[in-house]
């Protein structure tokens, strides 16, 4: 143990050292890392301490709102059952299925709508009376059509999917800088080149933010489908749970939602920091 | 290197007028603008901010149409963008995604692989920037920016080159740089060039001929020959002449004698 640390001190890691604060005599990288996950991690452990301190003070009745220790004891049983990950991975599945479907018709149509005037005129009435209405209220139909089979769900999912998609695409293109048209003018650029290398690269990072909240839309999609309309699934566990009244699983449930949802955000937050690499990001004071 | 032997043509201008129609009203920008650019010259045009200056580059590079006058190079007219002409912008329009190269091979088309690699190379030398191929426009200084504007404006061989304003962004230091290197460019590249600028300095400095416009409505004042030797250096007294000249076609005397910049 002391030798790790004295290597530590050797590699020039241990050399400068902080004076003073929480992490006072630490390294400075080191000390800035722990800071900053800190800072991240402070918010969700004060609230998840309040809650605790609210059910050791006998404040709130378990059956209502059951403690973190209580969630946590259902979250490691429902693991080692299996369930969990299993209902996990149908509602994984059928976001992925709904997505695909919603992220290639979104595409196709939002730039061929961004391209074509003609298009846009002719397609503008339907998308905007249609894109106000919640997935959820398509329901009721999805399962008159679908039966509580698959397709229903992946239908509701690909109807809440496919609106950010198709409109932030369009806008994406509609924003292409007048004077890269401009310059194409000048150059006689073919339109199949000008459309790949302007249009495209600049619509990119739209395109990647309706990617991103067309996701989370499915992903909020799914679990309301599933609540409403199911055997399987992260929604049918927590209604399950209710039926039973295991509000410690239903918060186990709710909690994996938000916690899935943060991962697919970050999956796609890392392809677009990888797809678009000319954009400085602004990140706040 | 049969481009370099053909002849470069004239470019016969107007006289022509441009209009722009706005909701309640029409601004006259140019007015009977009539003028002769011979083929391989470098001509100045020089004016206050709102003459025109830029609007009849734009025409000539067939971006906007004239009110009807004409607008000949050689035996053609123009009518619309072209190949022909080459435009620099006072910004250097790269597109961010793209690397230098690729960004001076956009213009490029219908040119076999290694014609494409070879020409890249020879204008990344012209403009003297070798090993930056592979560069994206984010890691470039905006007088290195520009440099891949001017070669991707050349990478067609061009007959005439059109420069909007093309240094005016760039700091001082880098400006007189990239004019001496602008001439080192003309002399080897032989096109004719046409430089918008609102520097009397740069202007003298470059042009065989420096035309003088005025504003509201644009028409041409003055048209001078510079017939001064190059390199041509700006404290020499025939340049100070020429600079007091041009200088006395915009201010009064008592004005700031000092300022060389409209």
């Amino acid at each position: 143990m002391s030798e790790t640390l004295d290597l530590a001190a050797r590699t020039g890691l241990g050399t400068a050292r902080t004076e003073g604060g929480p992490f006072r005599g630490l390294p400075i990288r080191l000390a800035a890392t722990l800071r900053r996950t800190g800072l991240y991690l402070a918010l969700p452990l004060v609230l998840i301490a309040i809650w605790q301190g609210l059910f050791e003070a006998g404040l709130i009745r378990p059956i209502l709102l059951p403690p973190p220790t209580k969630v946590a004891q259902a979250f490691v049983a429902l693991t080692l059952s299996g369930d969990l990950f299993r209902h996990l991975g149908i509602s994984l599945l059928r976001v992925l299925e709904g997505f695909a479907i919603a992220a290639g018709i979104g595409l196709v149509l939002g730039v061929g709508i961004g391209l074509s005037r003609q298009l846009d005129r002719a397609t503008d009435l339907t998308i905007q009376l249609l894109k106000p209405i919640p997935p959820i209220a398509w329901i009721p139909l999805a399962i008159l059509w679908f039966g509580i089979g698959e397709g229903g769900k992946i239908y509701i999912i690909f109807l809440g999917a496919v609106f950010p998609i198709l409109v932030n695409t369009i806008d994406g293109i509609r924003q292409t800088d007048h004077r890269h048209v401009e310059l194409a003018r000048i150059l006689e650029v073919s339109r199949a080149r000008f459309i790949a290398q302007v249009v495209l690269p600049g619509a990119l990072p739209a395109i990647m933010t309706g990617l991103r909240v067309g996701l989370m839309v499915a992903w909020m999609c799914v679990v309301a489908a599933e609540l409403i309309a199911a055997s399987s699934g992260i929604g049918y566990l927590i209604m399950d749970a209710r039926q039973l009244a295991q509000t410690d699983q239903v918060l186990v449930g709710m909690i994996t939602i938000g916690a899935m949802g943060k991962l697919l955000d970050i999956l796609l937050k890392e392809i677009e920091r990888r797809l678009i690499t000319w954009k400085t990001v602004y990140s706040g004071l | 290197m049969v481009a370099a032997t053909a002849r470069i043509e004239d470019l016969r201008i107007g006289p022509l007028s441009k209009t722009y129609r706005l909701s309640a009203s029409s601004v006259l920008a140019l007015k009977d603008v009539s003028l002769d650019i011979a083929g391989g010259s470098f001509v100045s045009i020089i004016g206050s901010s709102g003459c025109g200056k830029s609007t009849l580059l734009r025409i000539i590079a067939g971006l906007e149409p004239s009110d009807g006058g004409p607008v000949r190079l050689g035996g053609r007219t123009i009518e619309r963008p072209g190949l022909d002409r080459g435009f620099v912008f006072q910004e250097h329009r790269l597109l961010p995604w793209l690397t230098v190269a690729a960004n001076i091979a956009f213009g490029l088309k219908g040119l076999p692989k290694d014609e494409i690699r070879d020409r890249i190379e020879a204008h990344l030398k012209l403009v003297g920037l070798e090993g930056f191929a592979n560069a994206y426009p984010a890691q470039l200084s905006g007088g290195m920016a520009q440099r891949v504007a001017i070669a991707r404006a050349l990478v067609n061989k061009p007959e005439v080159l059109l420069l909007d304003e093309p240094f005016g962004a760039l700091d001082a230091l880098t400006r007189i740089q990239m004019q001496q290197e602008i001439l080192r460019i003309w002399d080897v590249e032989q096109t004719t060039m046409i430089l918008v600028t609102h520097d009397i300095d740069e202007a003298i400095f470059l042009g065989d001929e420096v035309i003088v416009m005025s504003a509201r409505p644009g028409t041409i004042k003055k048209r001078l020959s510079v017939n001064l030797p190059r390199p041509r250096d700006r404290t020499s007294a025939d340049f100070l002449a020429f600079r007091r000249e041009i200088y006395r076609e915009f201010f009064t005397e008592a004005e700031a004698p000092f300022a060389y910049v409209i």
